[in-house]
């Protein structure tokens, strides 16, 4: 049986999204007989957190993968799987892990598929569900290439245990000829104050009928506050303006995972629901009460936000003391 | 300086959940009454080059499709949106290609159609979204991929590209030539052409073959969809209850509250 193996960017820390890679490939190891390797880009506390759940650990730990470089990287990875030369290779959904998954694939002459929600092994066959027509549909996807490069939509999957021993770690060997075709000059993290959207346990999000930049300032802002929750905003609502393109959640958008997922003049087109299909709980508010997101919400309220909003703002306040 | 962007025409993802449905046995969306559209993020990718065009005076255009013979009418608009010149791939008996053909097929036209410095996509398509023909073109190119990008900028001989992360943004200086693959941004909401030059752009010259004329070899597969169906999916929603708007308020308030304290 051939192996399993994951690829972690240590930059992101052993968060929820690595959490979910690790355990979802460490079941499909289990299942399948196979041992589960990790392959670790950039050397941090993550190789140990990830040591405790994999057999082997490889760190790509040379200074030259510290900061992420898309071709240098892709060179580096795919030394690596030629050396595992393994069944099927799991990223995450991050930025990095999808730009370079399809190429990674193209390189060891294997298959890739993203975004994958559920993940099989049959034999040497490995099936991937996933969502098409922006959540409309599902499809299984069966892979006809070795090995299978797929990126998963890794918070929505529970982690795994640490085991009894921890798992070998190795650093990797590589030959690195520098690559300046492309380089990345500049890093910018916008300033939500908070973790990332992706992992939010609480969001508050708003769409084209808040109507306004200042309406998610003066309306919506305060409800996150008192909620402990992070902003977001449909695609429509970033379109406009009213908000940054990194708050946007749908197909086009953040996939996201929230225990609760309070949703303001959103209609719930089914792009938008498709980047909340793995939230626990979905509230809305709106004036129209055929409209689409009441079909996805534990509990809503049919009626304009403006008026809603500082009455429940109030009660919340309240309910606090 | 020659600019190539791809565009895929796709069923109108608009179409509401009631009137989307599938074709089981071919697992594939049925056409039904939705209009066929430029996939957005192709759009965006063509509004991304015109701007580049704008601002830098000496660049060049060409769009390209790979699709049914309704294609045309995605390359007609891009015209009309000012594109320099279209090629048309017509899909003439590959049902459903996977994103390693598509790759494949754009890669021989883009050799047939010259040299380009800079090739722009979608990030991904708004039916089967599997968001990889741009990383798989650059694959068979041989050249580079950056992805996500919003904005392109020339910088004395390379580009200088924006793209976003899920933290915020990066700026890329790449060589040319180079793959690019574009997100959505509130800057390059793709323009609406003149109707003049929707007239205009059906009397304008467009290249056309037929993937079979270009010898593809599609290789022995890249994945099989053996299934493709509509999750159900029932949540009964609990409307707020009361007399008042400030007892509804209330009601939701409290299950907002509820659920809240015990996360």
């Amino acid at each position: 049986m051939k192996d399993i193996a994951i690829i972690l960017f240590a930059s992101s820390g052993f968060d929820k999204a690595a959490q979910g890679l690790t355990g979802a490939a460490r079941r499909l190891a289990d299942e399948a007989g196979a041992k589960l390797r990790a392959i670790v880009v950039g050397a941090t506390e993550t190789v140990a957190e990830v040591a405790r759940i994999a057999d082997t650990v490889v760190v790509a730990g040379q200074p030259e993968m510290a900061d992420y470089q898309p071709e240098l990287c892709l060179n580096a990875l795919t030394q690596i799987c030629r050396e595992i030369s393994p069944a099927a290779v799991l990223l995450s959904n991050d930025t990095y892990s999808q730009e370079i998954a399809p190429r990674l694939a193209h390189r060891l002459a294997g298959s890739a598929v993203g975004d994958g929600i559920e993940i099989r092994m049959q034999g040497d066959t490995v099936r991937v569900v996933r969502q098409v027509y922006g959540g409309k549909a599902q499809a299984v996807l069966e892979m006809k290439r070795s090995p299978a490069v797929v990126w998963l939509r890794a918070r929505a999957f529970a982690p795994a245990p640490a085991r009894a021993a921890a798992g070998e770690i190795a650093g990797a060997v590589l030959d690195l000829k520098p690559d300046q075709r492309t380089r990345i000059v500049e890093r910018k993290r916008e300033e939500t104050g908070e973790a990332r959207l992706e992992d939010a346990r609480v969001i508050v999000a708003g769409g084209r009928g808040v109507g306004s930049r200042d309406a998610f300032a003066a309306e919506l802002q305060p409800l996150a506050e008192i909620l402990g929750a992070q902003m977001a905003a449909s695609r429509a609502a970033c379109d406009a303006g009213w908000a940054p393109a990194t708050w946007q959640v749908g197909q086009t958008g953040k996939k996201v995972a929230p225990d609760l997922y309070v949703a303001i003049g959103i209609s719930g087109a089914s792009q938008h629901m498709a980047g909340i299909s793995e939230a626990k709980n979905v509230a809305a508010i709106n004036t129209d009460a055929e409209a689409p997101i009441f079909k996805h919400c534990r509990f809503g309220i049919v009626g304009d936000y403006r008026k809603i909003l500082p009455l429940v703002r109030q009660k919340l306040a309240a309910v606090a003391k | 300086m020659n600019i190539l962007v791809c565009l895929k025409q796709i069923l109108d993802p608009e179409v509401p959940a009631r009137d989307f449905h599938i074709d089981p046995a071919q697992r594939e969306a049925e056409r039904g009454a939705a209009n066929l559209v430029t996939n957005i993020f192709c759009e965006n990718a063509l509004e991304t080059a015109l701007q580049f065009r704008e601002r830098s005076g000496d660049a060049r255009i060409t769009a390209l499709s790979y699709g049914p013979a309704t294609a045309e009418e995605t390359l007609r608009k891009a015209l009309a949106m000012k594109a320099d010149a279209a090629a048309l791939v017509v899909n003439d008996g590959n049902p459903n290609p996977h994103p390693l053909t598509v790759a494949r097929v754009l890669a021989s036209a883009i050799r047939r159609l010259g040299q380009f410095d800079l090739i722009m996509l979608g990030r991904e398509a708004g039916d089967w979204g599997a968001g990889q023909t741009g990383a798989l073109l650059a694959e068979e190119l041989g050249v580079p991929c950056v992805a996500f990008a919003d904005s392109i900028e020339r910088a004395g001989g390379h580009l200088r590209i924006r793209r976003q992360t899920e933290w915020g943004w990066e700026i890329v200086e790449a060589q040319m030539p180079v793959v690019v693959t574009i997100t959505n941004d509130e800057h390059n909401v793709p323009r609406i052409p003149k109707v003049r030059d929707v007239m205009m752009s059906y009397r304008q010259l467009l290249t056309k073959w037929n993937a079979s004329e270009l010898g593809v070899d599609a290789g022995d597969g890249y994945y099989d969809v053996t299934d493709l169906f509509i999750p159900q999916k029932e949540t009964r929603c609990e409307f707020a209850a009361g007399d008042t708007e400030e007892e509804r308020a209330g009601a939701f308030a409290k299950r907002l509250a509820e659920l809240t304290s015990t996360l």
